[in-house]
């Protein structure tokens, strides 16, 4: 065997050193300086991303089971900054009292999913692309199911291993019928030997794959599990599922549907895709409007943002795929900031309700701020980078050209009004109601300090600088061959 | 290099401000920052001024003058693009008057004025950004920063029914801008005939004037419609009477006298300018709502109690004839549209100072509940009637210059469709007079409803500051009406871009 073949994967590999560098120092240091894991893993992690950033080299090894393009480089650097952020957040609760012992084992299993989505994104064959996703669904439950001492947390995880079993078997139920249509499971193959022939079984093979890939990304109607596992599961893990997770499943998806499936573009999957849009939009956002536990609903406007996101996917083209990336990027930002606010009002307080948040601009400026921008973003409000990151998918999705899509479209932005308007309800808890029982002031903690920053900084700047997008755009122009079975 | 074009420090301006009030501490600190930030927009607004005459009277003819282009998403070929006309250079006056007086008629806002001068200034960028700009993007990206703020003002120091009223503002605004969005992502992808050459340039989308004419049948409306929201028109005014009824006074001043206006410029420049045989295919549909909002609004002011209400649904009808103008398709009238929009816009700017200078020593804003206020805060007073007045359409005042200027391009149409509409939206001039003499005569002539208003006081100096750089600026358009129209006037010039849509004056409709 050569060897060599693993240096294609140079960012799979720094994440599994990271990964053994944590393990090793969880393991082997002793009692007093476990307390500085934390720190440990965030800088160590920091160090990988930014090694990530000089990483090239495009290429294909494992006879063509393993895919490096610039894409893929791209898209990976976008979890990482995610991870990292996720990571810095969570330093708080990973030493509060009942996690601080096991906090090895919440990093572990963060970085092995993290490695599992790495493989998602590169595989070129289904069966390496579901070893992918095993790894990075089966540790999640574990990490959904960390709050020991809460019977919710339980619960979550209950539900979301049985969701993450359940569509992984509907999956590859669809790989069997694939398998059945085109006798192999390399993308390329199969991709070539579906071509031209449109029969039932590749509509059936299309709807099941779509489902289990939808389970992952929580688009309607298979999101039921989503609600209830953000709100029973840890907050630093909910972001996390919210985000990366998310992030990930969008990406594999893209590179699925467009290279597999990309001869049966406009006979199959952009129809199913379009109604499964359109439901994922409004579900995700009229469900929005009554939750008022925080955590429930942003699952719910997640739902909706995942819908959002499919328009990258349904444009089929490279510039849907440049927008796809710079709005997952942008929504991790914006998430995460929301998220990191509530991961701070709970670790003070302990409150996660709306109405909780009365008043919060008066006792809590800066965060009642941050929040602010997060759902300003979110709903996509100029000059904040969510504004951006809408307007480059809508103009993405258009640029097919149909008028279904321009229809599709119009869907979505009327969506953004409804969803302007829950966005604006958490705005007018914390700057315009009044409340006898605010949250009091307190002080954040140095390391969600410092996650709160770099989310806000990246709300303002990813979309005034323009030079993000345009890396993006280029990174996806040069994989522009993933698009040849589309045109 | 960007920094040597002045358009750009309009920009800058407000966003030092709010850079500078981030760092103030005291009341005082904060008077000073937006008080200097005001006055620098002002001084910069007078030398735009000379600097366009002084261009235009050097035989420059192009239709944008001080452009200026720079790359900023080069993947969907975005500039930041920046250029005035005529009617860019006027809306800028306006926008730096109203900033300038709004500054002084929230001299004493309460509760966090630190916060609430930033999202002042945070929509005064976006109205100037606006303006400025002549590319798609920017603008549409400036307009959408000119609406939020409103959510916070009016929900953290309007009054009344506010978080109904700001929620509604908010949400019809940017549902307006949804169909907008949608409109412009069209234009856009036929923005040129070679798909390599998509634009976002206005100017250039003009001139390349390459969208299909069964797209125009469904951006133009797309996009009146996007604008049309903002600016009052009907049915999708009904956010306005509220949301400037809960404002507090200044953002009521900015809101009527310079956001509407966000609406009738983009109707004229985004939705006529780039689609201009859809403009004449579908222009009279809205020709028939804005007459509507003409009339509709006149006689809503004259039920009202309320004075905030009656102004705002004056600004309705106001607003509305600014966009009925501009759907007339002449010179005249679109250069009276253009004057009736800084007219209303400072006519209405100072009405709500009034008002909120009125309101903050009565506390009451219904009309039943006083009277005889002419004799307590005579100042006030003689305001509130020459801003009547020039809402009336008294010549001398700007309202008469703006509206005869309508009327009579209105007129021009020879077509019975448009003389019927003309007479119809002439006569809200009578039912004008009628709310605005029943204010007058309720409000400040007659006896004194409340004994308590007796010891009321008059106007301070900074509310005579700032009534009176508006009162100046009314009576200025009203004596100098040339020197206005000198300035818009070039943008209408033949072989100019506006052709295409001139060119269609005196042709039958499309059912005729």
């Amino acid at each position: 065997m050569d060897y060599s073949q693993f240096l294609m994967m140079p960012q799979e590999l720094g994440l599994l050193l990271v990964f053994l560098l944590v393990f090793l120092f969880d393991t082997f240091l002793p009692k007093k300086a476990q307390s500085s894991l934390s720190i440990f893993t965030c800088v160590v992690f920091a160090l990988f991303t930014i090694a990530n950033v000089f990483m090239a080299g495009n290429g294909t090894s494992f006879s063509g089971m393993y895919e490096q393009t610039s894409a893929t480089y791209a898209m990976k650097l976008i979890l990482n900054a995610g991870m990292l952020i996720v990571l810095i957040q969570a330093t708080k609760w990973a030493n509060s009292e009942f996690v601080a012992v096991r906090r090895g084992e919440f990093y572990e299993l963060l970085l092995a999913t993290l490695l599992g989505m790495y493989i998602m994104i590169s595989a070129r064959h289904f069966l390496l692309f579901v070893i992918g996703l095993e790894t990075a669904s089966l540790p999640l439950a574990a990490l959904v199911a960390f709050d020991k001492k809460h019977y919710e947390s339980h619960e979550a995880a209950a539900k979301y291993m049985f969701t993450a079993v359940f569509s992984s078997a509907i999956f590859m139920l669809g790989l069997s019928f694939v398998y059945a249509l085109a006798g192999s499971l390399y993308f390329n193959d199969i991709a070539v030997n579906i071509m031209g022939g449109q029969s039932a079984l590749l509509i059936v093979a299309l709807v099941f794959v779509i489902s289990g890939v939808g389970f992952k990304l929580s688009l309607v109607p298979f999101h039921l599990w989503t609600a209830d596992v953000y709100q029973g599961a840890p907050t630093a893990v909910t972001s996390y599922l919210s985000v990366i997770s998310k992030g990930a499943a969008a990406f594999a998806f893209l590179v699925i549907l467009a290279q597999v499936f990309g001869s049966a573009y406009s006979a199959a999957w952009e129809w199913m895709l379009y109604a499964v849009i359109v439901l994922t939009i409004t579900v995700g956002n009229l469900f929005a409007i009554r939750q008022r536990d925080l955590k429930r609903f942003l699952a719910f406007s997640s739902i909706s943002q995942a819908g959002y996101i499919m328009l990258g996917v349904i444009a089929g083209s490279e510039v849907g795929l440049a927008s796809l990336m710079f709005y997952v990027l942008v929504y991790v930002f914006s998430n995460l900031a929301a998220f990191g606010v509530i991961a701070a009002i709970e670790n003070k307080t302990g409150k996660v309700n709306m109405d909780d948040y009365n008043g919060l601009f008066k006792t809590n400026p800066w965060l009642a701020f941050s929040m602010m921008l997060a759902m300003f973003s979110l709903a996509g409000i100029p000059p904040f980078a969510g504004f951006f990151s809408k307007f480059f998918i809508f103009v993405g999705a258009c640029h097919t050209g149909s008028v279904a899509i321009y229809v599709l479209v119009l869907i979505a932005l009327i969506n953004t009004i409804i969803s302007l308007y829950y966005y604006l309800l958490v705005v007018k808890a914390m700057f315009i109601k009044q409340d006898e029982c605010v949250i009091p002031t307190f002080k954040v903690a140095c390391s969600e300090k410092v996650a709160l920053i770099i989310t806000t900084l990246g709300i303002i700047l990813i979309g005034l600088a323009s030079c993000i997008y345009t890396y993006l755009a280029e990174a996806a122009s040069n994989s522009s061959a993933m698009f040849m079975f589309i045109h | 290099m960007i920094w040597s074009n002045i358009l750009i420090y309009f920009v800058i301006v407000p966003l030092l401000v709010l850079g500078g009030l981030a760092f103030s501490k005291s009341m005082k600190a904060i008077r000073t920052v937006v008080v200097t930030g005001a006055t620098a927009l002002m001084v910069l607004a007078a030398y735009l001024v000379i600097e366009f005459l002084q261009i235009r009277a050097a035989g420059v003819t192009d239709e944008m003058v001080l452009t200026g282009s720079w790359v900023w998403y080069a993947p969907f070929n975005i500039h930041l693009a920046l250029g005035v006309d005529g009617i860019s250079v006027v809306m800028i006056v306006l926008s730096a008057f109203i900033v300038f007086a709004g500054v002084f008629a929230s001299w004493k806002i309460d509760p966090l004025p630190k916060q609430y001068f930033l999202w002042f200034f945070l929509l005064s960028t976006g109205v100037f950004g606006f303006f400025i700009s002549i590319d798609l993007f920017t603008m549409f990206m400036f307009y959408e920063v000119a609406l939020i703020p409103m959510y916070l003002l009016i929900g953290v120091w309007g009054s009344g029914n506010k978080n109904y009223s700001a929620m509604k503002l908010t949400l019809m605004l940017m549902g307006g801008s949804a169909f907008l969005m949608l409109g412009l992502i069209g234009i856009y992808f036929h923005s040129s005939a070679n798909v390599n050459e998509l634009t976002m340039n206005i100017v250039e989308i003009a001139q390349n004037n390459a969208i299909p004419h069964s797209w125009q049948m469904w951006l133009f409306p797309a996009v009146f419609v996007g604008f049309g929201v903002l600016g009052a028109m009907f049915p999708f005014h009904t956010w306005s009477p509220d949301g400037h009824a809960s404002a507090p006074t200044a953002v009521s001043m900015l809101h009527a006298g310079v956001l509407m206006k966000l609406g009738g410029y983009g109707c004229f420049r985004i939705a006529i300018y780039l689609m201009p045989f859809a403009a004449h295919e579908l222009g009279w549909i809205f020709l028939i709502l804005t007459g509507v909002s003409v009339v509709y609004g006149a006689f809503s002011a004259c039920v009202q109690s309320d004075l905030k209400y009656i102004n705002a649904y004056s600004s309705v009808s106001h607003c509305g004839l600014v966009l009925f103008a501009i759907l007339m398709y002449n010179t005249t009238a679109m250069t009276g549209a253009i004057m009736q929009m800084l007219s209303h816009g400072l006519m209405t700017a100072l009405f709500f100072a009034l008002i909120g200078m009125i309101y903050g020593r009565t506390h009451t804003r219904d009309i039943r509940k006083m009277g005889g206020l002419m004799q307590i805060m005579p100042y006030l007073g003689v305001c509130y009637v020459i801003a009547g007045m020039a809402s009336l359409g008294l010549p001398g005042l700007s309202g008469f210059v703006s509206e005869m200027t309508i009327f009579i391009g209105s007129f021009q149409n020879s077509d019975t469709f448009h003389r019927v509409f003309t007479i119809v939206a002439c006569s809200s001039i009578v039912v004008t007079a009628v709310y605005i003499l029943r204010v007058v005569g309720k409000l400040l002539y007659g006896k004194v409803q409340d004994p308590h208003h007796l010891e009321l006081t008059d106007a301070v100096w900074h509310e005579r500051f700032a009534t009176i750089v508006l009162i100046a600026a009314v009576a200025a358009i009203g004596c100098f009406p040339n020197f206005f129209e000198s300035i818009i006037k070039d943008t209408f010039t033949p072989g100019g871009i506006y052709d295409g849509i001139l060119a269609t004056i005196g042709q039958p409709l499309p059912w005729m």
